[in-house]
């Protein structure tokens, strides 16, 4: 653990927090000219989180302290995942705490908290947002994790940055395996990032909605951190995507200048995953509810697809 | 040496427990004496007890001769490293339960005399204790006997309702189902021998197929006990129809003798272990595992929905147990050791999960008389320290870090996920499957805990008279805390803890994971080594802690902290009674249709004709239908053809009498 390697982290961090409301106002405007929609402004999010902070909160008579609790942990949940997984470099002194398998467990704690906060006031809204939250990541977690194990099997480790060191420097080698995976990453991302087809971040007082019934009720600070949280989820999926199936140009060792090539080049990747994003979502409906079992289930069995694929075909060779 | 032998501090603690139980026939009407003295009295011994269980851990095995029972027939007594973790596991979370009972049997209501409930309570953990300490197959079943008849005197103490009695009977019966078949599997590894001391056991040499057959029979015997399916049937019902504490110290602790029986005698007794026990004990868990969770997400009374993820945590524990047999078979002992870390990680970390939950139920169950989902919510603001502490259960049992559930999860991940290399490749294929099973159970955990305290705790209270529910006692939140704190403890520095578990793993494989995980620091848990996996969850713990405190001063210093109250808006939505709340039913709706082939239905409609419009679901059990219900068929058709025998004529039951002496002259003519 090295100085350059914890300002090399707080610099990840920083970025990710800094880029990641970012990252969503690009979704939105390239969503907004593909459906020729005049689009807002690419700092939107900001302004929002601005005025929301500005915000007085106004509580629900019925809110519990866990209700006021749940968005503080949902943002330091999502601050850590931003931490652990490689965005610039994978010499990352927080790597160490939590690996893979802790990563998707912090997703899972977050939604737990989001969820229960989403049944405590009670109305309606709530505890049906809670309840397709809840499947949603039921059906999510495992498939998400199948990919995990999949990538993990090729670096022989659960440790992210070590996955990532292990894929970014290879011999240029096609996996069959990584190709299941990636679709498979691909359909979870969009499921746990509230996304067409599972989901709509654009809707409102429809009885579809997942993400947004939850959060009926928060209002003022609450309600800006659990949107930048959600903002900083998207920016840790794609970070984490792009570090399993498109790594390169991610620094090793704490290189500055490495680092500082790094940057521009992150950029540009989340600006054509970003544009990929809204892509999909133009040519995608949304899905009933009970259809995303069916979409879920797909992603789960072509994980585990991957899984053995990698298994038998690959580690004979 | 110490002057005073673990064993010997172990023997007199089982005696303090039997004292206090008697002391409790003293006065067996004054529940204020008995739960306010005699239970705390419990309390420290269970304390005790943990403590030298972890004093124990990875010194010698210790043995003692009591002469009791049988002439030439003593019992023998042996404390080694497996006895001494369960024993640790017994101590600590009675410990708990003891401290909470003290205040819950403080009222005459909970049901029973109450100095007779001191009495069966502390035999209880006493013989828990003596089972753990046997050596032979004969102080084995007298303590496992004992444990099963105290424990079912406990599950009936409200025997006034006929559903409990019900319970009761069901419970019993299985447990001589699985008595039986221990008893069988102990006799057929003594090999003939008719020695039963567990020293003679391990030194047959058994014929693969007879050693096979133990170990089958040991399985059905211990699962019978641990709640395996199909021999699952009696858990959902006897641990709710207990009071609470008394379910907490079965669903927690008397479940993990089962398991410590079945590694006692699938490692330690029955010889090598052939690699299909494996296979056999994964897939018996998996099942269990999968049926176990689906269930607990249905259910709408609260205890039940413990119940039925204990057996999914049993069925998990399986699963770990056929993995490190598997392992083992195949002499890859380092593997073998993390998979048999795991599930003596996941033993210590379910029984303070599933207590405190149990426990916590406790209070529910007294403040408001309720225990049906349906009737209860929003009791956060009523019973803020129990629903508190009840999140910190629920956590853990959703297997989330930074808590206990998780590391187990992990570890047994780990376990999997390094598992090629297995001589077969079919086996080499499935075992990623079951991977994957596993985390669909993990997963759907979750969901079945986010029920629970979602329902319970959260919400709009479903009943007016839920307004009157009042927080936990002082006596029943120390316990309630207790059990809460070894839950963070084992979340957060498994890696000490691990390191002592190392001796037990060595004694039954040989090897164990300290030599690679002391070198390095103890906030950390790579139980490989750093580059393949590593998990700190005290670092975890505090970057969200900290990222917490540092978003709410921020936010405060260059914003406001401004905050005001108003009805809730809910999308402008005009009826926000508590009746527009999800029900439990409603809730689990998604688990009950995507999963319906797996759960036996029956399902009321509304139609539009109905005057009075209901809708109702009740969900079954499938096995008790394809498998309890033909046998009782069976038996009773039997029981019908012996009755006929029966014609209530003297001149008949003379022929009878006329005809059996024939017979025997017959016989018996030399």
């Amino acid at each position: 653990m090295s100085v350059a390697g914890i300002l090399g982290q707080l610099f990840a961090l920083v970025l990710a927090l800094l880029l990641a409301p970012l990252l969503t106002g690009w979704v939105n405007q390239c969503r907004a000219w593909l459906q020729n929609r005049s689009a807002p402004p690419l700092w939107q999010p900001y302004y929002t989180l601005h005025k929301l902070f500005n915000k007085d909160v106004v509580l629900a008579d019925g809110a519990s302290s866990l209700f006021r609790v749940a968005p503080f942990v949902v943002f330091g949940a999502m601050a850590l995942a931003c931490a652990i997984v490689p965005s610039l470099s994978t010499d990352l002194p927080f790597a160490p705490a939590a690996d893979a398998l802790a990563l998707v467990g912090v997703f899972g704690l977050a939604r737990l908290f989001i969820s229960l906060a989403a049944m405590d006031v009670g109305t309606a809204f709530g505890s049906l947002g809670g309840r397709r939250e809840m499947l949603v990541g039921f059906l999510a977690e495992p498939a998400l994790l199948m990919v995990i194990f999949t990538v993990a099997m090729i670096a022989n480790s659960t440790s992210v940055a070590a996955i990532v060191a292990t894929l970014a420097h290879r011999d240029f080698v096609i996996y069959p395996s990584l190709a299941f995976a990636g679709v498979a990453f691909t359909m979870v991302s969009l499921a746990e990032n509230a996304r067409v087809p599972v989901d709509n971040p654009a809707t409102h007082l429809e009885l579809t909605m997942i993400h947004e019934a939850m959060i009926l009720e928060y209002s003022g600070r609450h309600l800006a951190l659990i949107e930048w949280a959600a903002s900083l989820k998207l920016y840790a999926y794609s970070c984490l995507g792009l570090a399993f199936f498109f790594p390169w140009g991610i620094a090793e060792r704490d290189n500055l200048l490495a680092l500082a090539a790094a940057v521009p080049l992150l950029i540009l990747k989340l600006a054509i995953g970003g544009f990929l994003l809204a892509l999909i979502e133009t040519v995608n409906a949304k899905m009933r509810i009970f259809r995303a079992p069916e979409f879920l289930g797909t992603a789960f069995m072509l994980a585990v697809l991957g899984l053995l694929v990698r298994l038998l075909l690959e580690t004979r060779v | 040496m110490p002057s005073l032998l673990s064993i010997d501090a172990l023997l007199i603690a089982a005696c303090a427990w039997l004292a206090v139980g008697l002391a409790g026939l003293a006065a067996p009407r004054q529940a204020r004496f008995v739960a306010a003295t005699l239970f705390p009295a419990g309390a420290f011994v269970g304390l005790a007890v943990g403590g030298v269980g972890l004093f124990a851990l990875g010194g010698d095995p210790q043995t003692a001769v009591l002469a009791i029972g049988l002439p030439e027939l003593p019992f023998h007594l042996r404390l080694d490293s497996l006895a001494a973790v369960f024993a640790l596991l017994l101590g600590f979370a009675s410990a708990g339960i003891s401290l909470y009972a003290a205040g819950y049997f403080r009222h005459q209501d909970a049901g029973g005399v109450p100095g007779l409930l001191c009495l069966q309570y502390h035999l209880f953990l006493a013989s828990m204790l003596m089972v753990l300490l046997a050596d032979d197959a004969y102080a084995f079943m007298v303590a496992w006997e004992t444990m099963a008849l105290a424990s079912f005197f406990l599950v009936t103490t409200d025997h006034k309702h006929g559903e409990i009695r019900r319970a009761g009977f069901l419970y019993l019966l299985i447990a001589h189902v699985g008595a039986l078949a221990i008893l069988l599997a102990f006799g057929v590894m003594t090999g003939g021998s008719g020695d039963y001391r567990f020293a003679a056991l391990r030194a047959q040499e058994l014929s693969p197929f007879w050693a096979s057959m133990a170990f089958l029979l040991a399985l059905l015997g211990f699962g019978a006990k641990a709640g395996l399916v199909p021999l699952h049937v009696w858990l959902p019902e006897a641990h709710p129809a207990a009071p609470s504490p008394v379910s907490a110290l079965m669903s927690g602790v008397m479940l993990k003798t089962a398991i410590y029986g079945l590694l006692r005698v699938s490692f330690d007794l029955a010889g090598t272990p052939l690699w299909w026990w494996g296979v056999v004990a994964l897939a018996f868990g998996l099942v269990t595992a999968f049926f176990g969770v689906l269930n607990a997400t249905v259910q709408s009374d609260m205890k039940r929905l413990l119940a039925w993820s204990s057996i999914e945590n049993i069925g998990l524990l399986a699963v770990g147990i056929g993995l490190a047999l598997l392992f083992h078979a195949y002499r890859m002992e380092t593997l073998a050791a993390l998979a048999l870390t795991a599930v003596l990680y996941h033993c210590l970390a379910h029984a303070g999960f599933k207590s405190l939950l149990f426990l916590a139920t406790g209070s529910v169950l007294h403040a408001t008389k309720e225990r049906s989902l349906g009737r209860l919510g929003g009791l956060i603001r009523r019973m803020p320290w129990v629903a508190w502490l009840a999140l910190v259960g629920v956590i853990a049992g959703a297997g989330l870090p930074p808590l206990s559930g998780f590391v187990s999860e992990w570890l047994l991940l780990q376990a999997f996920l390094f598992s090629p290399g297995l001589p077969h490749a079919w086996l080499n294929m499935v075992v990623p499957v079951a991977a994957a099973v596993v985390v669909l159970v993990a997963a759907l955990a979750g969901f079945a805990m986010v029920k629970f305290h979602g329902i319970v705790f959260l919400g709009q209270m479903r009943e007016p008279a839920l307004q009157e529910a009042h927080d936990a006692g002082p006596w029943e939140k120390t316990g309630l805390v207790w059990l809460a704190f070894l839950t963070l403890l084992l979340g957060v520095l498994p890696g000490s803890l691990i390191l002592r578990l190392d001796a037990a793993t060595r004694q039954l494989l040989g090897a164990g994971l300290a030599e690679r995980m002391s070198e390095q620091g103890w906030w950390m848990l790579a139980p490989i080594s750093p580059e393949r996996a590593s998990y700190e969850p005290l670092v975890f713990l505090g970057i969200i802690l900290l990222s917490v405190w540092l978003g709410r001063g921020l936010v405060k210093r260059l914003y406001h902290g401004r905050l005001r109250r108003s009805p809730a808006w809910d999308c402008g939505y005009h009826f926000q009674g508590p009746r527009a709340q999800d029900t439990a039913e409603g809730f689990s709706q998604p688990i009950r249709r995507i999963f319906e082939p797996v759960f036996r239905m029956e399902r009321h409609f509304p139609s539009i004709r109905d005057r009075e419009p209901y809708y109702a679901v009740k969900v079954e059990d499938h096995f008790w239908y394809w498998l309890y219900v033909p046998i009782a068929r069976l038996a009773a058709r039997i029981s019908a053809l012996v009755a006929s025998l029966q014609g209530g004529r003297i001149a008949v039951y003379l022929m009878y009498s006329f005809l059996t002496l024939i017979l025997l002259i017959l016989v018996a003519r030399p």
